[in-house]
């Protein structure tokens, strides 16, 4: 059986002022896949990714890169790992061909072999016009591509991207989502994404942890995931505005606004019912949408489930 | 890594090095050019005309050494300590941290750096001081031994100093207030022997003088304090400095959380 892409096992990590941002985490990333490790702010997700790529020191526990572990053989791990983080960290004041021609370097890539790659990464990010600019001239957007081009150089076989597209407007994006895609599917690179975009988990991975408190809540598949989301809320935008809420047996309603309603769908229940129930009111639906994406209401339920949990349980810790 | 692969990532890191201090250099190379020519001018001939000699010497002769030496040790230093420093600001040092680049290539990469800087402002403050005097070298490869070596020491000095700071003032008060004071009381300006006995002593406690001193005997083969002595004093530190810095690295003070 193949080793996994990556493979952690009791991580635990303590800061210096006590807090505990790990837990003793356990996660597989098989080789090939398209992993989401989500969460929310301070869960845990880019302390672990920092153990992964050596920017934070773990407290205990073991991490393999494809079977190689990182407290024997680190350097030979680092050779397989690529790394976009969350924010920009290269030195604005370099040219963008320099800032990528100096990372493969590091990795002792020679220059006759460097400067190719180089120019097909920046054609195909849609940097190489730039490639004489000063880094600190290109855009949020640019700026993230050109840390994507830089974490390729040296062909990793595990891609670790750090909120890659935070901040960046939809178009781009969805060019982001289309290469990585590519980078995927064509050169098999395992990729573990990190996103506060859910609908860019649910679209572009294929397996998913959820991290709260230093903790590891599921992992499992998203479309898995997916299959256990038991409520739905749409938006019913009216044709005319409404005075009260309308009452629709078997269904919770809220307004949003005096044209627009807010419907809850538990699993089974039928959309049709819905529309009769408002048409015997005389109350006409001009569109319909989700509230939000599928994956993120499942997100936030876990969430909320997980920090409910966490309260009642220090509760129960002051009784005592 | 192989022997090629350090090799390749060892150049490239000097090579990044030397080209960000060039790029910039009116704020690198140009000052400490016109702040020597100041002392050139002022104290040598200027002030010297009216001192004399000093130990047999012009005093123009006498200072020539230990201001060139003074140039390599503040250049050699803030080179380092700001470079590495803006690499932990800007977190550019991840870009390090995360490839596959053993720590003491990324040690030595800065050091070579920051020689590069302080070898190139002392041939440059050396080509200033032709304007004003002649210059003979009595001993030419121990001159060239030492202030290679005084700028190693100084730069691995500045690697450690930009590990520990946490903001831009920390890398400025160890050239403010302990690296100006020893090496303006390094025997630069003067020789320790018009000094009374107890400030000859405090002097001896002074590594900055050593290396003064071992320069100047390069250049004009006189020297307060035994050569071998200075020359043992200056390896061992830098011995010391690296291991240190390169603790420090490995257990990633000052850079890994």
């Amino acid at each position: 059986m193949a080793e996994p892409a990556l493979s952690i096992r009791d991580l635990t990590k303590v800061y210096g002022n006590g807090f505990q941002a790990l837990k003793g985490i356990d996660l597989d990333v098989a080789e090939g896949d398209f992993f989401a490790l989500l969460g929310p702010n301070g869960a845990g997700k880019s302390t672990t990714l920092g153990v992964v790529c050596s920017l934070v020191q773990k407290t205990a526990g073991r991490v393999t890169i494809f079977g190689i572990d990182i407290d024997r053989d680190f350097a030979r791990a680092k050779y397989h790992l690529g790394v976009v983080p969350q924010e920009v960290n290269f030195n604005q004041f370099e040219k963008v061909i320099d800032i990528v021609l100096a990372q493969a370097g590091y990795y002792g890539m020679p220059r006759r072999e460097a400067l190719p790659r180089a120019e097909q990464l920046l054609r195909d990010l849609g940097l190489w016009d730039k490639r004489n600019g000063s880094a600190r001239m290109l855009s949020g957007g640019m700026k993230r591509r050109l840390m994507i081009a830089r974490a390729l150089m040296h062909r990793p076989r595990l891609l670790i991207l750090d909120e890659p597209t935070a901040g960046v407007d939809i178009e781009l994006r969805r060019s982001m989502w289309e290469y990585m895609r590519r980078i995927n599917r064509e050169e098999g690179t395992t990729i573990i994404l990190t996103t506060h975009y859910l609908e860019e988990a649910e679209s572009l991975c294929r397996n998913v942890a959820i991290i709260n408190h230093g903790e590891i809540i599921r992992n499992t598949s998203v479309r898995d995931l997916l299959a256990e989301l038991d409520t739905e809320t749409f938006l019913l935008d009216l044709a005319h505005p409404v005075a009260e809420v309308p009452t629709i047996e078997g269904f919770e309603v809220r307004q949003v606004d005096s044209a627009q309603l807010a419907v809850v769908v538990r699993r089974g229940q039928r959309m049709n019912d819905i529309f009769t129930a408002l048409g015997e009111q005389g109350i006409e639906v001009v569109s319909m949408r989700n509230r939000a994406n599928r994956l993120e209401e499942m997100f936030v339920s876990m969430v909320e489930q997980g920090n409910s949990d966490k309260a009642a349980a220090e509760a129960l810790e002051a009784r005592a | 890594m192989s022997p090629t692969q350090i090799a390749i990532a060892l150049w490239t890191l000097v090579h990044k090095e030397t080209k960000r201090f060039t790029r910039i250099w009116p704020q690198t190379l140009l000052p400490p050019s016109i702040t020597m020519t100041m002392y050139f001018i002022i104290f040598g001939s200027l002030i010297g005309s009216r001192i004399g000699e000093m130990d047999g010497f012009s005093y123009m002769d006498f200072i020539v050494p230990g201001l060139i030496m003074m140039a390599v040790i503040t250049n050699s230093y803030s080179n380092v300590a700001s470079s590495f420093f803006s690499n932990k600001f800007q977190r550019s040092i991840e870009e390090m941290m995360v490839s596959p680049m053993p720590n003491w290539v990324i040690l030595c990469g800065f050091v070579l750096g920051g020689m590069a800087r302080g070898l190139g402002v002392g041939v440059i403050v050396t080509l200033v001081s032709l304007f004003f005097t002649r210059i003979s070298l009595v001993h030419p490869l121990l001159t060239v031994g030492v202030v290679v070596l005084t700028a190693a020491l100084f730069s691995i000095g500045g690697f450690i100093n930009a590990l520990l700071a946490d903001k831009f003032d920390d890398i400025s008060i160890v050239p403010t207030f302990i690296l100006t004071p020893l090496t303006y009381l390094g025997g630069v300006f003067y020789s320790i022997s018009l000094l009374p006995n107890f400030w000859q002593g405090v002097s001896m406690l002074n590594p900055i003088l050593y290396m003064v001193n071992v320069f100047r005997y390069g250049f004009l083969g006189v020297s307060d304090i035994p050569v071998v002595w200075a020359l043992a004093a200056i390896v061992a530190f830098i011995a010391v400095l690296f291991t240190i810095a390169l603790w420090m690295l490995e257990h990633g003070k000052g850079i890994r959380s």
